[in-house]
C-alpha cells in the first residue's frame, strides 16, 4: 500500500517546512539570548569608553569635588567598604543561624511556617521599602542618625533571605546518614551542627553570602531613603587609633557616601563631564559585583560536581 | 572522658549527672539562639508595616483616603497640596507596561530556547551568565537608561524628551528579562519527559512540542515569572528616578516623564524634609501603596509556583 507520488511530495514538504519552522524558532532563541548578552556588552563597553580618561590612580585616592576631572571616589570606596563590613557583621551570623534553625532544629509547628513564609515574602519586598524601615525605625525611632552603621544594617535586613535561603540549601544536600553517624558517636545536637553540618555545607553558604554582598554593595535606593549625603569630603574616623585602647568605633556613628550613591549624584548633573567621572566609577562598581557573582557561581559549580554523597 | 571510662569510681555518679544537665542546657540555649535569629525575620516584616502603617496614619488623619484615591493632581510639596496617588501610580503602570513588553516575550523566548532547543553544555553556559546579567547595580542601569538608551532612542523618535518612562521601561525590561527567562525555564524543566516523548512519539516537532505541550504544562509556573516580574517592575527605583525625570503628571503615554511611587520617595528623601511633615508622611503613604501591591503580586506569584510543583 504506497501513496501515490504528490502525496509521498506534499507529506515531504510539509515536514521540512516544519523543520524549516523549528529552525527559525531556534534562531529566534539565539538572536534574544544575544540581545540580552550584546546589552550587556554594551553598557560595558560603554561605560568603559566613557570613562577612560578617569582611570588614573588619583581617582581613587581624590574625594569628591566641583571640578569634574579632580574628583575622585575616596570617600566613596571607603563608605562602602565600612558599610560592607557592618553588614557582613550582622546578616552572616544571623542568616546562617536562621538557615541552621530552619533546616535542623525547626519543629512541624505552625511558627515554622509562619517564619517560612515570612521569609519569602521579605525576597520580594522592593529595596525602597527596606529604607523606608530604616527611616522610620533606626534613624527616628531608635535614634541611629544617618550613620554608617543605619546603613549597614538596612542592607543587612535587606539581603538576610538571601544568606538563609542559600544556608537553607546548602544544609538540606546533606544527607541524613552524616547526622545519624555524629548522633551515633554520642554528640549532641549542636556538637554535630557546628562541627559537621555548617562546615559540610560552607561552600553553599559561602554562594549565599558573596551574592548577597554583591546586592548589597549595588544597593542605592535604601540608602538614599535613610539620607546619606552625597558630597562627602571626608573620611570617617579611622578605626585604629594611637591611644588606647587603639580602636575606635566611631566611624560606626560618621556620615558616609557609598558608591551607588555617588554615581547617582554624577550622573544626575547636567554637565557631562561629570558623566565621565559616573561611568567610570559604574565600570568599577560592575567590575565589581560582577567578579563577586562570578566567584560565586563559581564555587556552587565546584560544589555540585566534587561531592557526592 | 577517658579517665571516666577507665576507672568510674574515680567521678561520682552525680557529677556525671551534672555534666549532662550542664551540656543539655547548653544546647537549650544554643537552640534559643538560633530560634531567636530565625524569629528576626518576622520582626523585619512586622517592622516594616509598623512603621508605614504608623507614619500613614499621620498622613491619612490630615489628607482623607477618598482624595488620596480620587485626585488627579500630586503635588505634596506644594502650597496648593493635591495628593492623588493616581499620578504615581499611572507612571508606575505605563513604565511597567513597557518594561513587561520588552521582557516577557524575550524571556519567554529564551526559556523556550534553553529549556527545549538549547544542548546541555549551552545551558550550562547560558544559565550563569543570565545571572550575573541580574546582579548588574540597578544604578548602573539607570546611568545606561539616560546615557545611551535615551540619545538611540531620540535618533529614532524625533521630539522625544531626555527624560522619559520609554526609556527606562526598556531598560527596566532588558534587567527583569533573566528572571522572567529563569523562572519559566525552572517550570518548563519540571514538565516530565514523558509528556515530551509522547509528543514526538507522534510526530510533533520540537516547536510542536514546545508551544503545545510543554508550555502549556507549565503555564502556572510561567505566570508565576511574569507576576514576579511584575513584581519587580513596580519596586524598581534607581533606573526610573535617574532616566525616567521626576515630574508627577497623570500620563498613560510612555513618550512622556513622569514620576513613579519609588521615584517620589527618592526625590523627596534627596531633599530636606522635617521628620513629622505632611511631606515626610507622604512617602510612608506612598510607601504603603507600593508594599501592597508588590505584596499581592509576590503572594500572587508563590501561590501559582506551589501549584505547579505539586502537580508533578
Amino acid at each position: 500500500m504506497s501513496l501515490p507520488p504528490e502525496e509521498i511530495a506534499a507529506i515531504r514538504a510539509n515536514i521540512a517546512s516544519r523543520k524549516t519552522n523549528d529552525l527559525i524558532f531556534a534562531t529566534i532563541g539565539i538572536c534574544c539570548l544575544g540581545f540580552a548578552l550584546i546589552t550587556i556588552a554594551a553598557l560595558f563597553v560603554d561605560m568603559a569608553v566613557t570613562g577612560w580618561a578617569r582611570f588614573r590612580p588619583e581617582f581613587f585616592t581624590e574625594f569628591p569635588s566641583r571640578r569634574a576631572a579632580q574628583a575622585g571616589i575616596l570617600s566613596a570606596w571607603v563608605g562602602s567598604l565600612l558599610v560592607m563590613t557592618v553588614t557582613a557583621m550582622v546578616a552572616i551570623p544571623l542568616g546562617v543561624a536562621a538557615g541552621v534553625w530552619l533546616e535542623e532544629y525547626a519543629p512541624k509547628h505552625w511558627i515554622t511556617d509562619v517564619i517560612e513564609i515570612n521569609i519569602n515574602n521579605l525576597a520580594g519586598v522592593p529595596s525602597i521599602v527596606f529604607g523606608l524601615l530604616a527611616l522610620g525605625l533606626f534613624v527616628y525611632t531608635f535614634g541611629l542618625g544617618q550613620s554608617v552603621r543605619t546603613a549597614g544594617l538596612t542592607l543587612a535586613l535587606l539581603i538576610l533571605p538571601v544568606v538563609i535561603v542559600a544556608t537553607r540549601e546548602a544544609i538540606r544536600s546533606i544527607p541524613l546518614m552524616v547526622r545519624e553517624a555524629s548522633f551515633g558517636l554520642g554528640a549532641t545536637k549542636w556538637q554535630t551542627t557546628r562541627d559537621h553540618i555548617v562546615p559540610y555545607s560552607m561552600p553553599g553558604i559561602l554562594t549565599g553570602i558573596i551574592l548577597g554582598m554583591s546586592r548589597a554593595i549595588g544597593e542605592t535606593a535604601p540608602i538614599i531613603t535613610i539620607g546619606a549625603l552625597t558630597f562627602i569630603a571626608f573620611l570617617p574616623p579611622a578605626p585604629i587609633t594611637d591611644v588606647a585602647p587603639f580602636i575606635s568605633f566611631e566611624w560606626l556613628k560618621a556620615p558616609f557616601t557609598v558608591m551607588p550613591i555617588q554615581i547617582f549624584n554624577w550622573t544626575s548633573r547636567p554637565d557631562p563631564a561629570f558623566h565621565a567621572n559616573a561611568a567610570a566609577a559604574g565600570a568599577i562598581l560592575v567590575a565589581m559585583t560582577l567578579s563577586m557573582n562570578a566567584l560565586a557561581i563559581y564555587l556552587r559549580f565546584r560544589l555540585r560536581r566534587n561531592i557526592k554523597w | 572522658m577517658t579517665s571516666s571510662i577507665a576507672s568510674p569510681a574515680v567521678r561520682p555518679v552525680s557529677a556525671r549527672l551534672a555534666r549532662r544537665l550542664d551540656r543539655h542546657i547548653k544546647e537549650r540555649i544554643i537552640e534559643a539562639i538560633l530560634f531567636a535569629s530565625a524569629a528576626i525575620s518576622v520582626f523585619i516584616t512586622v517592622g516594616i508595616l509598623y512603621v508605614l502603617i504608623k507614619e500613614s496614619f499621620v498622613f491619612f488623619s490630615q489628607v482623607p483616603i477618598g482624595d488620596f484615591l480620587t485626585d488627579t493632581q500630586w503635588t505634596p510639596l506644594f502650597d496648593d497640596a493635591h495628593f492623588g496617588i493616581m499620578v504615581l501610580l499611572s507612571g508606575t503602570a505605563v513604565s511597567s507596561f513597557v518594561a513587561l513588553l520588552v521582557a516577557v516575550p524575550v524571556g519567554t523566548t529564551i526559556a523556550i530556547y534553553l529549556s527545549e532547543f538549547a544542548t546541555p553544555h549551552a545551558r550550562e553556559i547560558a544559565k550563569p551568565i543570565l545571572e550575573v546579567l541580574s546582579g548588574i547595580p540597578t544604578v548602573v542601569f539607570g546611568f545606561f537608561a539616560l546615557l545611551f538608551v535615551t540619545p538611540i532612542l531620540q535618533a529614532i523618535i524625533p521630539g522625544l524628551p531626555g527624560f522619559s518612562l520609554l526609556a527606562a521601561g526598556l531598560v527596566m525590561g532588558i534587567m527583569i528579562i533573566p528572571i522572567v527567562a529563569s523562572i519559566s525555564e525552572d517550570a518548563m524543566r519540571a514538565v516530565p519527559m514523558a509528556l515530551r516523548e509522547g509528543s514526538y512519539a507522534m510526530g510533533a516537532t520540537r516547536l510542536q512540542t514546545a508551544f503545545r505541550v510543554v508550555f502549556p504544562a507549565a503555564i502556572s509556573g510561567v505566570g508565576a515569572a511574569y507576576i514576579l516580574a511584575i513584581a519587580r517592575a513596580v519596586g524598581e527605583t534607581m533606573i526610573l528616578a535617574i532616566a525616567a525625570g521626576m515630574q508627577p503628571q497623570l500620563v498613560w503615554n510612555p513618550m512622556e516623564p513622569a514620576a513613579t511611587i519609588t521615584s517620589f520617595i527618592v526625590q523627596v528623601a534627596l531633599g530636606d524634609l522635617p521628620h513629622g511633615s505632611v511631606g515626610y508622611n507622604t512617602i510612608f503613604a506612598a510607601g504603603l501603596t507600593l508594599m501592597l501591591f508588590t505584596l499581592v503580586f509576590n503572594m500572587l506569584g508563590f501561590w501559582l509556583q506551589r501549584r505547579y510543583r505539586e502537580r508533578y
